[in-house]
């Protein structure tokens, strides 16, 4: 097979040429040469995946490597690589889709693939013999321009900076008993190509770094984490990132020594800027998926073009930002990179489409359909999701709150897409009383209606932040890699649970 | 599945690391082929087939230790990989505590096959494998004017995996699985449009549930029509037992070797402390034939055992692989759960909820998370209200808060109804004194 072997394996210590996206002339051959596939072939295995009379088919092809370094016990004490290589083919008739997908890519294997993922259409009959001549589709923007790829850093020289965070959280607070640090690398090669003649390369690095803690105080113990995610290469590791970090887990573990479990119930809350975006997430992003809305089972189904709230209100769902974490140049279905309103001055502009859900709606897709792999079909997915700012400072904000709960740091949250129930868990946050914050608190469920909480954001801050955490979003068993951002904002009732 | 030429490929990376500056290694050989069918109102949305292969090799170099997988399962490729890998190892810190297990802990074979691979998988053709999706999805369709949209999927699959160590292990396992799942959204108050589904899961064709899941998904969601929140307020509170192993969870991550020696459980230092109710018996039980889970050995290829977690409340022991053993100075017992079980009571779900007289069933779990290191926790909830041991109300949008410790001394019944189709045989059971908030 036609592969280039020096860059099949992650290279620990090699450094292979590889096109960082930057130099558009080469990437195509690259691709081609990379997966060892010649336009002929593809266009023979697009034919055999429309011979049952599929309306469209797709070739995602991918190879991904990842390296992992993880301390623990004051050491960088162990190591991992993964390689994934593999192409998927997709056959949709309607809305209907087949797939399957090969990790041998020879002609053969592929054609085998084709024609299983083939079956969903039962119309031989219309079958398209004719296969376009694939036309690269440039990636004119690339918002994660790579400057050292991540294949010219041994791990020797990452190892310095996790011993640096172990060391920089030990010397924060003596309370600190463990740490336990990782930093993971990925780079993966994508290239695509369609039945409507389209191609295209995309080289999509990301970097996650984290920090968890344990402190003891007496004879309790507490533990948090931080961590940053982006899309870049290994300019990435700096003192001033480490340094980030290491404050973060610290702080983060430390307030929970003062913190309880507040009195349960419905209350105000105000949303801390940054994490808190993870309401916009559960509470609409996941409902504006159109794949929801296409069947009818959001409990936004009805309300595109109507108003849900606060005119200040604007809500963003956004693959263009620089090294964000869910950045994309190019969607997995071949749709650009692109910010997307889905509310506006308070009102439902536009779902989160794929191509499916798109031209359901007979519109351009919004550059949602988003797969965690090869081995998976795209679906509506989110990229960073956030509040633009408001116009009320934070102090202002709390002042108006008589009794209630400020939240400050998240760690996971859900949703049911039809009934609108949404829940996040605040790992720490402040009581409100009387206009003030208090007592710190931690380890609450809060859970709310998302039509309902939209409707209840009175005031938006004017302190926008992102949050550039490891988030990571779960749907149809696919985890992808997402953001969310906000500035502060008073949800005048959620359901904050709490001792009774 | 796994053929004379795989496992000689293994055998071949093996050597090859061990020639190549490894002093010891650990090869794991997957190949696992799945294949699925969605259903959308009687018409196929979704099909996806596919197999694939994988290959992870540890490898322990001059007392250092990293895992390297990859897909790509060719010679020459491989040699790279494991070359690069060796090469990246050494340049780690130096960690004693990562060995392999001693050899004597090993399983040396010789018991009865665990019949976990049903030999039928191959013969299941696709489309019956279809019909049973489209007869599930037809349960639902059209049965009420309130249905927006009626599911229904069908998977199956089979995994097979091959094992080798470098001082003396070699073992292999095969297992099938088949699933068939209904969803169903209707038309609810207002824009809300509530969602359930109901699913059955077997290692065999012919064991698998494949009538009445459908109906069963549509009944479940028709029960949430008119869902509210109660007062909050401190509840005895039932969860069925679809849901009790999610709200348990905590509890056996908290028995971990790594969370042991990371100060990271609130089960430290607790070995033969009474921890939970005189009520509270769980063991691993891993030589079940035929049933989700059952292995004799686990990832480092130590023998399992019977092995009781928690006798009468009493915590009996930690789940402590090699190197957390190495790292603590203790003696390793096995690196993870196989088979669950706890002595069961005489009633099902139905007649815990009929003990009640004001309190919650929980049917189902909304986000929320735990404390590891206290055992605090706090998920969103959503059921049924219970008045004179009868479901009157249906709830939601409602969080329990508590702590797991406080919880489990404070369960009032245990039920009889663990799903078998789970390696967690938990139970529906009552607890009392839950607070839950809601309005």
């Amino acid at each position: 097979m036609a592969i280039v072997g020096s860059l099949i394996a992650p290279s620990l210590l090699g450094k292979p040429l590889i096109p960082t996206g930057a130099d558009l002339a080469v990437t195509i051959p690259f691709a081609l040469e990379h997966f060892g596939v010649n336009e002929s072939d593809l266009k023979k295995v697009i034919a055999a995946a429309l011979e049952k009379g599929g309306d469209y088919a797709d070739l995602y092809f991918e190879h991904s490597f990842r390296n992992s370094i993880g301390l623990q016990d004051g050491a960088v004490n162990n190591a991992a690589s993964n390689i994934d290589f593999g192409m998927g083919v997709r056959v949709l008739s309607g809305d209907q889709t087949g797939y399957a997908y090969v990790e041998n890519v020879t002609l053969e294997e592929m054609m085998k693939a084709a024609r299983a993922a083939a079956q969903i259409a039962t119309n031989p009959s219309a079958s398209r013999h004719k296969v376009p001549n694939l036309t690269e589709k440039a990636i004119r923007q690339n918002y994660y321009t790579v400057q050292t790829p991540w294949d010219e850093i041994a791990i020797q020289q990452k190892m310095p900076y996790l011993q640096k965070l172990n060391d920089r959280v030990f010397a924060l607070d003596k309370r600190v008993i463990k740490v336990m640090a990782s930093m993971s690398d990925t780079t993966s090669h994508i290239f695509f190509c369609n039945s409507e003649g389209t191609m295209y390369y995309d080289y999509r690095p990301m970097i996650t770094l984290s920090a968890t803690c344990i402190m003891q105080d007496g004879t309790k113990i507490e533990n948090s984490r931080a961590a940053r995610a982006y899309r870049m290469g290994a300019e990435f590791l700096t003192d001033e990132v480490i340094d980030t970090v290491a404050q973060e887990a610290v702080k983060k573990t430390a307030i929970l020594f003062q913190a309880i479990k507040p009195k349960g119930g419905e209350m105000p809350v105000v949303m801390g800027a940054g994490g808190s975006g993870i309401l916009l997430h559960e509470a609409i992003g996941h409902a504006f998926e159109a794949d929801f809305n296409r069947k009818n089972t959001s409990i936004f189904s009805d309300l595109l073009n109507k108003k849900i709230c606060n005119e200040h209100i604007n809500v963003v769902d956004d693959g263009t930002i620089p090294f964000n974490r869910g950045s994309v140049n190019i969607d997995d279905e071949g749709v650009e990179g692109q910010k997307t309103y889905i509310v506006k001055e308070g009102i439902l502009t536009s779902y989160l489409h794929d191509r499916i859900s798109a031209q359901h709606y007979g519109i351009a897709s919004t550059g949602n359909g988003r797969r965690e792999s090869f081995r998976c079909m795209p679906i509506p997915r989110m990229r960073a999701t956030y509040m633009e700012a408001g116009n009320v400072s934070e102090e202002e904000m709390i002042s108006t709150v008589k009794k209630g709960i400020y939240a400050a740091n998240f760690t996971n949250g859900q949703v049911q897409i039809g009934a609108g129930d949404f829940t996040f868990f605040v790992k720490d946050g402040y009581l409100i009383e009387d206009g003030k914050l208090t007592q710190p608190i931690k380890d609450i469920n809060i859970i709310g209606n998302g039509p309902k909480a939209l409707a209840d954001m009175t005031m938006v801050g004017n302190n926008y932040a992102m949050d550039n955490g490891t988030w990571t979003c779960g749907k149809d068993g696919q985890s992808c890699p997402v953001t969310c951002g906000m500035p502060s904002a008073l949800v005048s009732k959620l359901t904050v649970g709490g001792e009774s | 599945m796994i053929t004379n030429e795989n496992k000689k490929l293994a055998q071949w990376a093996m050597e090859y690391a061990l020639k190549n500056g490894c002093q010891a290694s650990r090869i794991n050989l997957y190949y696992g082929s799945n294949a699925s069918f969605e259903v959308r109102d009687m018409k196929i949305d979704r099909l996806e087939q596919a197999s694939e292969n994988s290959m992870s090799i540890q490898l322990f170099v001059d007392g250092r230790y990293g895992t390297y997988s990859t897909n790509r399962l060719v010679r020459q490729e491989l040699e790279r990989f494991i070359k690069e890998g060796i090469d990246a190892t050494r340049y780690l810190a130096e960690d004693k505590a990562r060995t392999l297990p001693e050899a004597s802990r090993y399983y040396r074979g010789g018991q009865p096959d665990l019949e976990m691979n049903d030999p039928r998988y191959p013969e299941i053709q696709p489309d019956e494998k279809v019909a049973l999706a489209m007869q599930t999805c037809d349960e639902i369709m059209g049965k009420d004017k309130r249905i927006i949209s009626s599911s229904s999927s069908y998977s199956d699959g089979q995994d097979a995996r091959y094992m080798i160590a470098s001082n003396g292990f070699e073992g292999e396992s095969q297992t099938s699985y088949y699933s068939v799942t209904g969803s169903v959204s209707i038309r609810g108050e207002g824009e809300a449009r509530p969602e359930s589904y109901w699913y059955d899961s077997s290692l065999y064709y012919d064991t698998l549930i494949k009538k009445g899941i459908g109906t069963k998904a549509l009944e479940r969601v028709m029960q949430k029509m008119g869902q509210r929140k109660v007062a909050s307020g401190s509840y005895p509170m039932v969860v069925d037992n679809l849901n009790i192993s999610r709200l348990l969870s905590p509890i056996l991550n908290a028995l971990y070797g790594s969370s042991i020696q990371q100060k990271n459980s609130f089960l430290l230092d607790k070995i033969g402390e009474k921890v939970f109710g005189e009520n509270f018996t769980l063991t691993d039980e891993p030589h079940l034939i035929k049933s989700p889970g059952a292995r004799y050995f686990d990832g480092e290829g130590v023998a399992t055992q019977r092995r009781p977690i928690f006798e009468n409340g009493i915590l009996k022991t930690y789940y402590i692989d090699t190197y957390n053993a190495n790292k603590m100075n203790v003696q390793p017992t096995i690196s993870s759960p196989s088979i669950l079980t706890m002595p069961l009571g005489k009633k099902d779900t139905n007649g815990l909820v009929a003990m009640v007289d004001r309190g919650i069933l929980v049917t189902g779990f909304n986000g929320g998370n735990s404390n590891s290191t206290t055992g605090d926790f706090s998920f969103g909830v959503e059921g049924f209200l219970i008045e004179n041991g009868k479901l009157t109300q249906p709830v939601s949008e409602m969080n329990i808060t508590g702590n797991l410790l406080t919880l489990c001394n404070h369960i009032l019944e245990i039920g009889n109804d663990p799903r078998l189709s789970s390696s967690w045989r938990i139970p529906s059971m009552l607890f009392d004194g839950v607070d839950f908030s809601g309005l």
